[in-house]
């Protein structure tokens, strides 16, 4: 059983205009469950999961009291330790998929790099690996994909093959940064049962980034609602709905509804003191 | 008047090895001032469309007219005064080099704007981004923010037409509300014409009267709105697509447990 813990995480950017801090001293657990973080545009949601990964592009700076997988410190690792940690236990999808592929190298190449850095194979059983990978994820058309670059995918292909490439280690944790927000509903559904089943099988533990608050409460067990850097609210992930912040319910208000249209949706006036308030605790 | 009108358009891909047809035979008629919604399969066909309708895919058929105009191979500047793209894509969208001052000026001066420091601040307090995001890089931003300045450098040249490729996927509810109003401000002010790609059925449904379903490359159904709230398509793939947007049901349920 994989436990990540993380207590009171802060990440700074020096900026023009003085320190700026991104997150604000979060604490929170992760155990064999899916972990939804949901929150405002700009509140430090992805800087968390590249944090917990030594992501941070400089001027950046990361501290903690600790972040620990099942009790090692991963803040007092090297470089090299890190790496390891980040190639096998932990993986992360980020929030740009194409970004993160290599744009000059095709998609089965990736793939099959990956797939050889994990121990000698033969070329041909690593290539059906990936093309299995790929159908995994709903790629139509997995021979195609498998020899394109990536600037040749649709959006949502993209985010299908980073998903992919990710699990490729068959990691213990995977942190996955808005991973569906370019998929259209069935194979969203699709993708999440892959997710899902590898948390219930394999006891994998997810966090799940997203902005689709009915997804994260339908997906997910534990919401972490993130505000200025802050957890302002946790939430059981299917009582959502019973979220007491005014953050959480200003969200839940501005959502558009396909049942009952609206002329126009209920905007947020932000509160001053949301972003002072005590950062909530999300361990378990 | 006529907004967008497609005809027998066909746009494809040749590869090393094989044609891809991303975009079959498609016919599409969007009056002035609609607001029109693209959903559909991912890998269907969507942003092509839009990037063929902006110009940026050489290898395509058939007729495209926008505001009455006939496109031909190439695009003008006074094109790109009238028409304008928000891409799915923010990253790649932004001059990584570029700030969102330099870039935004650079579209404002192209297109002869004048009162150039004026205009930056109302556009990017039109997509509730303060005036500290001014000097910021990409890199410096979040995705959300990212795709916020992405749409400001879209409406900087008051465009009659806008292809947005899913415009607020990378934001927050509350984000995506305030822009959403912004847009159906502008577009009922101004008679703008939007063609807007989304995989969220309940955005599409709460900003457009119309959408198209698309499927292989082929929109396989045009629905109204009415329809879509009804549950109540034709095409067997519309009908899927609306019932897996109900939301993710668990295969077994089970508690997760503590260790
Ligand atoms: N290099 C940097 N310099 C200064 N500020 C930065 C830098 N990188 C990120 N930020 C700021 O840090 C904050 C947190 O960014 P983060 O990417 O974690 O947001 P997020 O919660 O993931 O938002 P989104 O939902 O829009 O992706 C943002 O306000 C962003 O502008
Ligand atoms: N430059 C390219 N070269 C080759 N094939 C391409 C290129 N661009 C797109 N395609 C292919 O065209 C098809 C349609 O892609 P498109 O980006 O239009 O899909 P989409 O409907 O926007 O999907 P998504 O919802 O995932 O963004 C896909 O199969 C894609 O692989
Ligand atoms: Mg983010
Ligand atoms: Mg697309």
């Amino acid at each position: 059983m994989t436990w990540l813990e993380v207590d009171n995480l802060w990440v700074k950017f020096p900026t023009r205009n003085g320190i700026f801090e991104a997150v604000r001293g979060i604490s929170f657990s992760l155990g064999e469950e899916r972990l939804g973080i949901v929150g405002e545009s700009g509140a430090g949601k992805s800087m968390t999961g590249r944090a917990i990964l030594q992501l941070i592009r400089k001027p950046g700076q990361v501290s903690a009291n600790h972040i620990s997988l099942d009790g090692d410190d991963l803040l007092k690792m090297s470089k090299q330790e890190i790496r390891k940690i980040r190639g096998q236990r932990i993986s992360m999808v980020m929030q740009d998929p194409k970004f993160s592929l290599n744009p000059v190298m095709t998609v089965g190449e990736q793939m099959m790099e990956s797939y050889m850095l994990l121990g000698k194979k033969s070329r041909s059983e690593v290539r059906n690996k990936v093309v299995e990978a790929l159908e995994a994820v709903a790629i139509r058309d997995p021979s195609r994909v498998f020899n394109a670059y990536p600037h040749e995918l649709s959006g949502g292909m993209g985010q299908r093959v980073m998903i992919a490439m990710m699990l490729i280690p068959d990691p213990d944790i995977l942190i996955a940064d808005e991973p569906t927000s370019a998929l259209d509903v069935s194979v969203q559904m699709q993708v999440l049962g892959i997710l899902d089943k590898l948390v219930q099988e394999r006891g994998m533990g997810l966090i799940f980034i997203s902005h689709d608050l009915s997804l994260v409460s339908s997906f997910c067990d534990r919401v972490l609602i993130m505000y200025a850097g802050r957890i302002v609210e946790v939430c059981v992930a299917d009582k959502l709905h019973e979220a007491t912040h005014p953050y959480t319910r200003g969200l839940l208000k501005s959502l558009p509804r396909l049942d009952t249209p609206q002329e126009r949706l209920a905007v947020l006036t932000r509160d001053p003191e949301w972003a002072r308030a005590e950062s909530v605790s999300g361990v378990k | 008047m006529s907004g967008i009108v497609i005809k027998n358009l066909n746009v494809w891909f040749d590869g090393a090895e094989e044609r891809v047809n991303a975009v079959k035979n498609t016919n599409l008629k969007i009056v002035q001032g609609e607001s029109f919604g693209l959903v559909g399969e991912s890998g269907s066909g969507k942003s092509t469309i839009l990037r063929a309708l902006t110009g940026l895919i050489p290898t395509w058929s058939g007729e495209m007219n926008v505001t009455g105009e006939r496109l031909g191979r190439h695009r003008t500047r006074q094109f790109y005064k009238k028409v304008q793209m928000v891409f799915q894509d923010p990253y790649a969208a932004l001059h990584p080099r570029h700030s969102v001052d330099q870039l935004l000026s650079e579209t404002l001066r192209l297109h002869g704007f004048s009162n150039v420091d004026r205009r930056i601040e109302k556009l990017l307090d039109n997509v509730g981004l303060g005036p500290t995001f001014r000097f910021r890089y990409p890199h410096q931003l979040s995705g959300g923010q990212r795709q916020r300045v992405a749409i400001a450098r879209a409406l900087a040249p008051e465009p009659e037409i806008l292809l947005l490729d899913e415009p607020t996927s990378a934001l927050d509810v509350s984000v995506q509300a305030e822009i959403l109003n912004l847009l159906d401000d502008l577009r009922r002010a101004h008679k703008l014409t939007y063609l807007m790609v989304s995989h969220d059925l309940a955005v599409v449904g709460h900003m457009c009267k119309r959408i198209a379903v698309m499927q292989m490359g082929e929109i396989v159904e045009i629905m109204t709105i009415e329809q879509m709230r009804d549950l109540n398509p034709q095409h067997p793939y519309s009908r899927h697509l609306l019932e897996s947007s109900l939301g993710y049901k668990r295969q077994k349920e089970q508690v997760p447990q503590k260790p």
